[in-house]
């Protein structure tokens, strides 16, 4: 196990560096730079700035400065914003980003869990048509449509929520269920799924024998089993929230990094992108590690070797 | 399916009169009642994609300036005017007309990233699978790690706008980027699959008697276990169809994909976003319409997936 974990952690460190030499590399592949804004700055001016941040260098050696600087904890210069640091740029939002990130997570565990079990439980009846009927439609809307129909209807109809900006609890609200559609649907696919699977096992038929009641043989025996394979798609979908906040936090005008990311790739702001797409690679290669361990401490009969 | 008894045909493992692999799996398939729902909704997108634009009254980049003008330069909302039966925007583009464009746009980069995916994953899987073990497979199946590491989203952005402002990404109002982008992040599952599917079909006894007799590796790849191992990736590629719509409409969302005065539905609604506190129509319509796509098509790749393979019913 330990060796197992450790060739993991380190398998980590080639995703990256390839991760973040492609990125490198098919950033600087596009035609013009950062200084190409609104008004063109004279040829002079341009080559000064790129002596000053060594964008005149060799594109390997910016790519070394670059990745001394990550491994040192230093993310480089924003080439837009042009007082500020990348680490500030993403200090700022990332907070932002991982509350509505970890918001949605959780909204989505704790409604989809138990929308697949009730379904399973009230298989082909009312409760599996309805829980159905939900995840169908949570898989079939994007986020982005999903949200406009939260806004008509919660923020132009009710006026309960406001439709935009990051001020307070009543603005998480429309995001986080937006975020959490989807993969609030796919969790209770899986999950019903799962519990249909255990329904039909040896151990369940002798435990209803032995006597044990209904909602024991459900709690202590189905849902206990029935969860471990859901486990496993909590880091794929861990990695969709991550890059879906993009789309959500645009949407609703929220200060997050996501939004940083587009106008950054828009402005060549070389710094931003790299540091971002590194950031969220790493986030989601040491999740998908994390949850092949808890895979492995909730299901004794896995062994990894 | 008749094109796929052809492939079972060809390679001489003739269907049973009545009940071959397809048959069986094509009359499973007709008692799903979802999957032929979403046939039908395929049918029905499919039919407007194409006929659509020869039949609306207005091309997709008209603007009735007069109408618009009239109305106060503010979009008409739907059921008002004989002339725009679904109203149009505030530049007086009709969005009937507009809606039907975007479902050819929609449909076409959905299906053509399926052929990338096709081409990319599957010599990529079988190689590595045929070649299991090898430095081949391990180099090849690094690189998907690789692939697989990357958030999509974000190398489909980063792809797009690095090659927008050149020739390539302006070929076909920017479709052709698209296509690329989005197929360039997708192929690693069909890979993985195609892969999987061969290191179990490669231990089988027909392999063994085909290489016995002679068969070229080329041979038993293209003839034996591509067939063989043929309907995961059916259903790998429909359930791929819903992935790329949405990856499309996120992508025009942000404004990076499809360029005007060619539209999708996502950048219609990015463009009616501003305006849907009085005039929702240009947000919904589109909406229900990419609903109504993931939808068909998801439902289709279930019924699919259960129709080919009824061991995994109700699984995934």
């Amino acid at each position: 196990m330990i060796s197992y974990l450790a060739r993991r952690i380190l398998w980590i460190i080639p995703v990256l560096f390839a991760v973040s030499i492609i990125t490198f590399f098919l950033m600087h592949a596009v035609p013009g730079g950062p200084w190409d804004a609104e008004k063109r700055l004279p040829a002079n001016v341009q080559a000064r700035l790129n002596a000053q941040y060594g964008l005149d260098k060799p594109l390997y050696e910016q790519y070394i400065q670059w990745a001394g600087g990550f491994v040192t904890g230093d993310l480089g210069p924003s080439y837009r914003s042009r007082d500020r640091r990348v680490n500030d740029i993403i200090g700022d939002g990332i907070a932002v980003t991982f509350q509505l990130g970890i918001m949605a997570f959780a909204l989505s565990v704790v409604v989809g869990i138990p929308l697949g079990i009730f379904a399973a439980l009230g298989h082909n009846r009312w409760p599996d048509y309805l829980s159905t009927s939900i995840s169908i439609i949570g898989i079939a809307t994007p986020s982005f449509v999903l949200a406009i129909l939260l806004i008509v209807v919660f923020s132009i109809g009710l006026g309960w929520f406001p439709t935009g900006g990051w001020k307070g609890p009543q603005y998480w609200v429309l995001p986080t269920v937006a975020l959490a559609g989807f993969p609030i649907a796919v969790i209770a696919r899986y999950t019903r799924a799962s519990m249909l699977e255990v329904t039909r096992k040896d151990y369940i038929r002798t435990a209803q024998s032995k006597g044990i009641g209904g909602r024991a043989v459900v709690s202590r025996h189905m849902i206990r089993n029935a969860l471990i394979p859901v486990v496993t798609i909590l880091g794929p979908i861990f990695a969709f929230l991550v890059t879906g906040s993009f789309i959500i936090e645009t949407f609703f005008g929220i200060p997050g990094v996501g939004r940083y990311y587009v106008q950054g790739i828009a402005g060549r702001d070389y710094g931003v992108i790299m540091a971002m797409t590194v950031i969220f690679a790493l986030a989601v290669a040491v999740l998908n590690v994390v949850v092949d361990v808890l895979y492995a401490y909730i299901d004794p009969r896995i062994r990894y070797s | 399916m008749a094109t796929n008894q052809q492939v079972v045909g060809r390679v001489g493992v003739a269907p049973r009169q009545s009940s071959g692999v397809w048959r069986d799996a094509f009359g499973r398939l007709r008692k799903n009642r979802l999957a032929l729902l979403g046939l039908f909704g395929i049918l029905f997108l499919a039919f407007i994609g194409i006929f659509g634009p020869m039949i609306t009254p207005w091309p997709y980049y008209a603007q009735d300036t007069a109408a618009v003008t009239a109305n106060g330069f503010k979009p008409i909302p739907p059921f008002t005017s004989a002339a725009h039966i679904l109203g149009t925007d505030q530049l007086g583009q009709d969005m009937l007309s507009r809606l039907l464009d975007c479902a050819r746009i929609s449909l076409t980069v959905a299906i053509v990233v399926q052929f990338v995916v096709i081409g990319i994953g599957v010599p990529i899987g079988a190689i590595a699978g045929w070649y299991s073990g090898s430095r081949i497979d391990n180099g090849l199946m690094r690189f998907t790690d690789v692939m697989y590491a990357f958030p999509d989203l974000l190398l489909i952005i980063l792809f797009s706008v690095a090659f927008r402002e050149t020739a390539f990404g302006q070929a076909l109002n920017g479709l052709l980027l698209v296509f690329v982008a989005i197929g360039l992040v997708s192929w690693v599952t069909v890979a993985r699959l195609v892969r999987g599917q061969f290191l179990s079909l490669k231990e089988t006894e027909f392999v063994e008697a085909a290489q016995a007799i002679g068969v070229s590796d080329r041979n038993i790849i293209m003839k034996h276990l591509l067939p063989n191992g043929i309907s995961p990736i059916i259903v790998a590629i429909t359930l791929g169809i819903p992935a790329a719509i949405l990856a499309e409409a996120a992508l025009a969302y942000i404004g990076v994909g499809v360029q005007p005065p060619r539209a999708s539905w996502g950048s219609l609604i990015a463009a009616g976003q501003p305006f849907i506190r009085s005039y929702p129509h240009l947000t919904y319509m589109p909406g229900i319409l990419i609903a109504l796509a993931l939808i068909s098509f998801t439902f289709l790749g279930d019924g699919l997936r259960d129709a080919l393979d009824p061991k995994l019913k109700g699984k995934q």
